[in-house]
C-alpha cells in the first residue's frame, strides 16, 4: 500500500512548480533594509526589525540581551506601564530578543486604524528613544541573574552553555548571551546605552513585513519605526570562526538521572557554497526526525534516547555543527558510542541513494509549509535580509536542494567535519554510569 | 519628534483600505461537518491561503481515563502506533509521511491522543489511508514495545525527574486531586512504566480505538465534500465497536489548605498554588467558566496585566508570575498561579503577594477599562490564530474531544464579552478561598553538582 502511495506523488512533484512569496525590497531614507511581503488575507500585520548587534558584539557580556530587554521598559514619555498599556489595549504582541548575531524586535497587530496607529506609534518609541530607566536596569540585571540560576539547575541548558562558550573560543561567538555571574555584577547602565547607540542604528538594521497592507504604506511604516534611529554605520565584519585543532571532551558532573551529551564543530555559514549539500546530507543523518540515521540507530533500535538530532545552525560566521541526545547515566557511554560509529558512518560512506531520494522528497514536498503562514514567511524574510541573502532565494530553493548529489554529501562532509576535531560535552551523574 | 510620527503615520492610514475587520474576518469563518455510519465524527476548516493542510485524527482517550497501575499507557500508546500494522512495518507510517514532504507527530493529554500530519494539500489521502490503517490493525511487537518504553522513561527523565519544576508540578497535582485522574501525571508514574506490559497495551488499543470513538479534523486548502468522500473511503469500512462508558466522576468538595514542600537540588525556589474551579462541561452556571477566564487574563493577560505590573514590576517581589485557568477539559480543574521570586526576595513574600491579588479580586470591582483590554486583546488573538492551520485544529479538537461542540468557538467571544466586574467578583469569591486551595513550594537543596564523584577507572562500556 505504502508504495503504491509513494509512486503517485512522484507523479504529482513532477507537475508542480515551487515559488516563494514575492518579496519586495528597498532602503529606507536612513538606511535601513526593507524586506516586504503582501498577505492581504488577514487582516494584521507582522513587523520585525533585526539589528547586527547581537551578543557578538556585546563589550561585556550580557549587553546585548539587556538592550533587548530594556527596550520595553520605557520611551520617551512612556513608562513601561505606558508602553505594556498601549500595546495591550490594541491586541498587539510584542517581543524582544537576542542571540550571538541578531538582536530584533518583533510586533504583530490588527490592521485596523486604531491598532495600527497605537502599536507603530509605540514601537517607533521603543526603538528610537528607549529611556532605559536606572530602576527598570537594575531590576532586568537582577532578573538575569537568577536566571543563570536557574540554567545552572537544568542539565541541558549546562551542557548547550559549555559547548557553545567551549567551541567558539576567543571568537566573539563565545560570549555568553544570557550574561555571566561576573559580567552581570559589573555591568552598567552605561554599558547598555553604548550598546545600543553602536549598533541600534538604521544602517544596521533589517525590517521585516508581511501584512494586510500594499507596498506604499509598508514603505510609511518603515520609515516610521526607524525615524527616531540614527543613520550610523554598519557593523564590521566578524572574524572567521577556527576550526578545533584536536578533539576534546568535557565531563561535567551533574545530580541528574540523565546524562545530556553534545558532539560537534564549528560548521557552517550563511551563504556557504556547500549550504545545501550540507543540508541535505544533514537531513539524512539527524536532521529529520524519526526517519533520520541517528534517531534509527539511537533511539529506534536501542531505545536509548527520547531525542537525538544533529543540525548546522548557519550564521554570519561558521555557527555550530550539533549532535545532541539525553540517556540514562548508565547508558550514556553505549549512547556516546552509537552516536560516534553513526557519525563515522556516514562520513565515510555519505548516504544511500534511497536515503537521498527519500530526503529530497521530503525537503521539496515539504517546500509549501515552510511558507504558509505570516510567521514563517517573516522568519524567512528577516534572515534573508540580515544575512544578504539573494531574493530569489525561496524561488530557487527546491531545485538547489534537487540538484544536490550523493558524491556531493560525502565530499563535503568529508571536507568540513573532522572526527579528530570533536568537541564533546556530557553533562551528567557519573557515578552512576559505572 | 514624535508628534512628526503620528502625522506620518496618519497619512499612511489613508491608504488602508483593503484589509477587512477583525471581527468580520472571524464572522467568515467556514467549518463544515459530517458523520459517517461508522459513528466517526469528521470536521473541515477551510483555509486556502497556501496549499497546505494538517489532518489530525483526535482520540477520546487519555491520561484521565487510566486507571491507576497503568497510568501512561495511552501516551506508551501513542508512541506504539508508530511501530507497524499488519500492512506497514515498524517505522514505516513515517518514512512515507516525509517521502511525501509531510511532518507528522502525535500528543497525549489529559482527555485525549491525536496524531496529525501537516503536508501539501494534495496528500489528504494518504494521510487518511495511514491513519485508517493503524485506527484498527496496530500489530504492537513484543521487541518494539520493549525498546520503546525504554524511549518514553528517557522522556519522563527529561520533562519531569531532572527538572525542578517539573516535579514539584507532579506532587501538586497528585495532592491537589483526592478523586479526579487528573492527580497522575499524562507520561505515567515511573513505577507504572517499568511495570507495563505489551498486552495491557493491547487491551487499551480494542478498547479505545475505534471510528466511533475518533474525530477527525481537516484544516487547509481543502474541499470539504472531497474530505468528506475521502474519509468515507478510508474510515467508512472500519467496524462501530463499543465504546466503555465512563463514571461522572467529580473532586469532593475541599475542607481546607493544603500545602507541601518539594525538597531536590535545585538553585531556585519555585511556587504553584491552584484553586478548585468547575468548567464549561460541569459548570451550574453558565457564565462562571467565561468569568474564570476573564479574571486569569486581568491577572496575566499582556504585560499591562495585574502580575506584571503590580508584582514583576511595581513591588518587584516576583521574577515571573503566572496565572492559567483551562475552562475546556473533561473534568472540573483548577485555576492555577505560579512564579519565582526576585532575587532577595522570598517564597513566602511571593505567595503573600500572589493572595493579596487574589484577595483584591474578592472584595474590589475590576475595572471596566481591564475589561475592554482583555476583550480586545481576545479578538486580536483569534485573528492571529488564524495564521496558524495546526492551532486552528487543535482548538476543534479539543472541544470535540470533551464532547463539547466546535461552534462554542464562535460564541467564544461573544461570552467572553458578557462578562460584567460583578461577575468576576463572584467568581472570585465562590472559587477562590484559601479553603479550596493547594500550594506547593519548591524548597531548594545543595545541587552539589557530583563535585566530589571521582570517575573509576572502569570505564563506562562495563554497563
Amino acid at each position: 500500500m505504502g508504495y503504491r502511495v509513494l509512486m503517485l506523488v512522484l507523479v504529482l512533484l513532477s507537475n508542480q512548480i515551487w515559488a516563494g512569496p514575492a518579496i519586495q525590497s528597498w532602503t529606507t531614507e536612513k538606511g535601513a533594509r526593507v524586506l516586504f511581503v503582501s498577505a492581504p488575507e488577514l487582516p494584521m500585520l507582522d513587523l520585525r526589525v533585526v539589528f547586527d548587534g547581537g551578543s557578538a558584539r556585546e563589550a561585556i557580556p550580557g549587553a546585548a540581551a539587556l538592550t533587548s530587554a530594556l527596550l520595553e521598559e520605557g520611551a520617551g514619555d512612556w513608562d513601561a506601564d505606558e508602553i505594556a498599556r498601549r500595546l495591550d489595549s490594541v491586541g498587539a504582541k510584542m517581543s524582544v530578543d537576542s542571540q550571538r548575531d541578531m538582536a530584533w524586535l518583533t510586533v504583530r497587530t490588527l490592521t485596523e486604524k486604531r491598532a495600527l496607529t497605537v502599536t507603530l506609534d509605540t514601537v517607533a518609541q521603543v526603538l528610537g528613544a528607549p529611556g532605559f530607566d536606572p530602576v527598570a536596569f537594575e531590576r532586568n540585571r537582577k532578573a538575569m541573574l537568577v536566571s543563570l540560576n536557574h540554567d545552572e539547575q537544568s542539565p541541558g541548558t549546562v551542557a548547550q552553555k559549555t559547548f557553545m562558550h567551549t567551541l567558539f573560543g576567543d571568537h566573539p561567538y563565545a560570549s555568553q548571551v544570557e550574561g555571566t555571574q561576573e559580567s552581570l555584577e559589573r555591568i552598567t547602565r552605561e554599558d547598555v546605552i553604548a550598546h545600543y547607540k553602536k549598533f541600534y542604528v538604521a544602517q544596521n538594521a533589517v525590517i521585516a513585513i508581511v501584512g494586510a497592507v500594499e507596498q506604499p504604506e509598508a514603505a510609511r511604516l518603515a520609515e516610521l519605526v526607524t525615524a527616531g534611529l540614527q543613520s550610523g554605520e554598519r557593523a564590521p565584519e566578524l572574524p572567521p570562526v577556527s576550526d578545533l585543532q584536536t578533539s576534546r571532551t568535557l565531563n561535567l558532573p551533574f545530580p541528574s538521572s540523565q546524562s545530556h551529551i553534545l558532539m560537534g564543530q564549528p560548521g557552517m555559514h550563511r551563504g556557504d557554497p556547500d549550504y545545501f549539500v550540507l543540508y541535505v546530507g544533514n537531513h539524512i543523518l539527524g536532521g529529520s526526525g524519526l526517519v533520520s540515521q541517528l534517531s534509527e540507530e539511537v533511539r529506534e533500535k536501542r531505545g536509548l534516547s527520547y531525542s537525538v538530532y544533529s543540525y548546522f545552525s548557519p550564521m554570519r560566521r561558521n555557527g555550530p555543527f550539533l549532535i545532541g541526545a539525553q540517556t540514562q547515566n548508565a547508558k550514556a557511554g553505549e549512547a556516546l558510542e552509537v552516536i560516534r560509529q553513526t557519525l563515522a558512518r556516514f562520513i565515510e560512506q555519505g548516504p544511500s541513494e534511497a536515503e537521498l531520494t527519500a530526503a529530497k522528497q521530503n525537503i521539496t514536498g515539504g517546500f509549501p509549509l515552510r511558507i504558509a503562514s505570516n510567521s514563517k514567511i517573516l522568519e524567512h524574510i528577516a534572515m534573508l535580509g540580515f544575512y544578504d541573502l539573494p531574493l530569489d532565494y525561496l524561488d530557487t530553493f527546491v531545485d538547489k536542494v534537487n540538484s544536490v548529489t550523493g558524491e556531493q554529501i560525502r565530499d563535503a562532509f568529508k571536507r568540513r567535519i573532522k572526527p579528530d576535531q570533536l568537541l564533546t560535552v556530557v553533562v551528567g551523574n557519573e557515578q552512576q554510569a559505572n | 519628534m514624535e508628534h512628526n510620527m503620528r502625522l506620518l503615520l496618519s497619512a499612511a492610514l489613508l491608504l488602508l483600505s483593503s484589509s477587512a475587520s477583525a471581527e468580520s474576518v472571524l464572522a467568515d469563518i467556514k467549518v463544515h461537518e459530517t458523520r459517517l455510519d461508522n459513528g466517526m465524527k469528521v470536521i473541515v476548516k477551510e483555509d486556502h491561503r497556501a496549499p497546505i493542510m494538517v489532518s489530525q485524527v483526535w482520540y477520546k482517550v487519555g491520561a484521565s481515563y487510566e486507571p491507576d497501575g497503568i497510568t501512561g499507557i495511552s501516551h506508551v500508546l501513542e508512541h506504539m502506533m508508530f511501530k507497524g500494522t499488519q500492512s506497514h512495518a515498524p517505522g514505516e507510517f513515517s518514512r512515507i509521511i516525509a517521502a511525501n514532504g509531510g511532518t507528522e507527530n502525535a500528543f497525549t493529554g489529559r482527555d485525549y491522543t491525536a496524531y496529525f500530519q501537516t503536508m501539501s494539500s494534495d496528500r489528504l489521502a494518504i494521510s487518511l489511508e495511514l491513519e485508517a490503517d493503524r485506527m484498527r490493525n496496530l500489530t504492537l511487537p513484543a521487541e518494539e514495545f520493549a525498546k520503546e518504553v525504554e524511549v518514553v522513561k528517557e522522556e519522563r527523565r527529561l520533562r519531569t525527574e531532572d527538572k525542578p519544576t517539573g516535579q514539584t508540578y507532579e506532587q501538586f497535582a497528585a495532592l491537589a486531586y483526592r478523586s479526579l485522574p487528573y492527580a497522575n501525571p499524562v507520561i505515567g508514574w515511573m513505577n507504572d512504566l517499568d511495570n507495563m506490559q505489551v498486552e495491557d497495551l493491547a487491551d487499551w488499543y480494542r478498547l479505545w480505538y475505534a471510528p466511533n470513538n475518533a474525530i477527525l479534523v481537516v484544516v487547509g486548502d481543502v474541499v470539504p465534500e472531497e474530505v468528506f468522500r475521502l474519509a468515507r473511503q478510508y474510515f467508512g469500512p472500519l467496524k462501530q465497536e463499543p465504546v466503555p462508558v465512563l463514571k461522572p466522576l467529580r473532586e469532593p468538595p475541599q475542607k481546607g489548605e493544603i500545602r507541601s514542600l518539594v525538597r531536590i537540588p535545585a538553585n531556585e525556589p519555585y511556587l504553584v498554588m491552584g484553586y478548585k474551579t468547575p468548567v464549561v462541561t460541569t459548570a451550574e452556571k453558565d457564565w462562571e467558566p467565561y468569568a474564570l477566564e476573564m479574571l486569569v487574563a486581568i491577572l496575566d493577560g499582556g504585560n499591562s496585566a495585574r502580575f506584571s505590573k503590580n508584582l514583576v514590576r511595581g513591588s518587584e517581589v516576583a521574577l515571573s508570575a503566572s496565572a492559567e485557568y483551562n475552562a475546556f477539559t473533561r473534568l472540573p480543574g483548577m485555576l492555577m498561579l505560579d512564579g519565582t521570586p526576585a532575587k532577595g526576595r522570598s517564597i513566602a513574600e511571593l505567595e503573600g503577594a500572589l493572595r493579596e491579588e487574589i484577595a483584591r479580586l474578592r472584595t474590589d470591582l475590576v475595572a471596566e477599562e481591564e475589561l475592554d483590554r482583555v476583550r480586545t486583546q481576545v479578538i486580536a488573538s483569534k485573528v492571529f490564530e488564524l495564521d496558524s492551520v495546526f492551532y486552528q485544529a487543535m482548538e476543534i479538537g479539543m472541544l470535540e474531544t470533551i464532547g463539547l461542540d466546535w461552534r462554542l468557538l464562535d460564541q467564544y467571544v461573544e461570552k467572553l464579552k458578557q462578562v460584567t466586574p460583578e461577575q468576576v467578583r463572584a467568581v472570585a469569591q465562590r472559587y477562590l478561598q484559601d479553603d479550596n486551595l493547594t500550594v506547593t513550594q519548591l524548597d531548594p537543596q545543595p545541587m552539589e553538582n557530583g563535585k566530589q564523584v571521582r570517575r573509576s577507572a572502569g570505564g563506562r562500556h562495563g554497563g
